[in-house]
């Protein structure tokens, strides 16, 4: 009995600290800082249809430098990954499922547009 | 029968340490801290979803109507202040990374630090909502509001372009009403934190809120490119 509530209190002790060392930290922190500026100074060069997509992209690498080290979910047990992905995929569905929609309605000729 | 006083041992010697659970122990229908973290991370997570949802839905009408009207977002978005973005998306990485430091302060136990990394987020939070609302007055004295008096100086396909702040100012306004309520918790927290309220064994309201601050970085983070570099070379290729 003791030596099992030994053994939890340690695993315990183990399991809560996923401490992040600090250089993890500067090091997204300066990839953050240098993509903004980057996006901002892609946007200012003529890409054509390109920029939004160059935009979005650096935008989501952005966002999951964020979700992975400042939010811990690199670290984090793989229900919280799960939950996370669960609303991602949530999202990509309001989004793509509406967005079939608009892009694509075009192409038919609808009559009165 | 011979496992009973053991167990009422055991029991007692529970409830005698947990009766009340003070603010940081461990519940009693938890078994350990880090179940009751995980738990606790868990149900900040399902909140920020929500939070996901509501802000993708706003980010839903952009697209659509920037799919429609294209040349409308395009010149209404040159009327915003590249500078002003980039700074203000600086300051708030910064004050993402005064937040991951205040976090890691309050996990190794040091709360000085802590309390310093807390105040460092406020100070950037509240300098992110005066560039902000310098922007704001700047777009209400060019009469860039939505409404009886707007319009926009030089626009292409002006009729639409009142769609484009009209989501400007209902995105960035969601945005910074979160950053609001995000520096009242931050004072409670200073507050708590100097008092000493938080251990390295229990940190869980300093490592959510990090969670929340983080998420509204990064609506930020899609904001910025979506809001003012639409067409930033000013030839409309966008379509």
């Amino acid at each position: 009995m003791s030596a099992s509530h030994h053994n939890a209190a340690s695993h315990d002790n183990h399991e809560e600290h996923h401490v992040v060392p600090v250089s993890v930290y500067l090091g997204v922190f300066f990839a953050l800082i240098a993509l903004t500026w980057v996006t901002a100074w892609i946007s200012t060069i003529d890409l054509g249809p390109l920029n939004i997509y160059v935009a979005l992209s650096i935008a989501i690498f952005k966002a999951s430098l964020v979700v992975l080290f400042f939010m811990h979910v690199k670290y984090g047990t793989r229900l919280t990954k799960l939950i996370v992905g669960c609303g991602l995929f949530w999202l990509i569905l309001l989004l793509f499922i509406v967005m079939m929609d608009i892009w694509t309605r075009s192409w038919m000729g609808v009559p009165g547009r | 029968m011979a496992n009973e006083p053991a167990v009422a041992l055991h029991e007692a010697g529970h409830t005698g340490a947990h009766a009340h659970p003070g603010y940081g122990e461990v519940r009693h229908h938890f078994e350990s801290y880090a179940q009751q973290k995980d738990a606790s991370t868990i149900g900040m997570w399902v909140f920020l979803l929500t939070e996901l949802m509501f802000f993708g839905g706003m980010f839903m009408a952009y697209f659509v109507y920037r799919q429609w009207y294209p040349d409308a977002f395009a010149s209404a978005s040159l009327k915003t202040n590249l500078w002003l973005g980039a700074f203000n998306t600086t300051v708030l990485i910064c004050s993402s990374l005064t937040m991951a430091m205040a976090v890691h302060s309050a996990s190794t136990g040091k709360r000085l630090l802590l309390v310093g990394f807390l105040i460092a987020t406020l100070v950037l939070g509240s300098a992110f909502l005066g560039v902000k609302a310098y922007e704001y007055h700047d777009k209400w004295v060019h009469h860039e509001i939505p409404g009886e008096h707007y319009e926009c100086e030089g626009c292409v396909d002006a009729g639409h372009t009142s769609l484009f702040f009209a989501l400007y100012f209902g995105m960035t306004g969601l945005h910074a009403s979160h950053m609001i309520i995000g520096a009242f918790i931050l004072l409670v927290l200073i507050w708590q934190s100097y008092k000493g309220k938080f251990s390295a064994k229990w940190y869980t309201p300093i490592e959510l809120f990090g969670l929340y601050w983080h998420f509204v970085d990064i609506v930020w983070i899609f904001l910025f490119p979506l809001l003012y570099l639409i067409d930033r070379s000013g030839k409309g290729g966008i379509h």
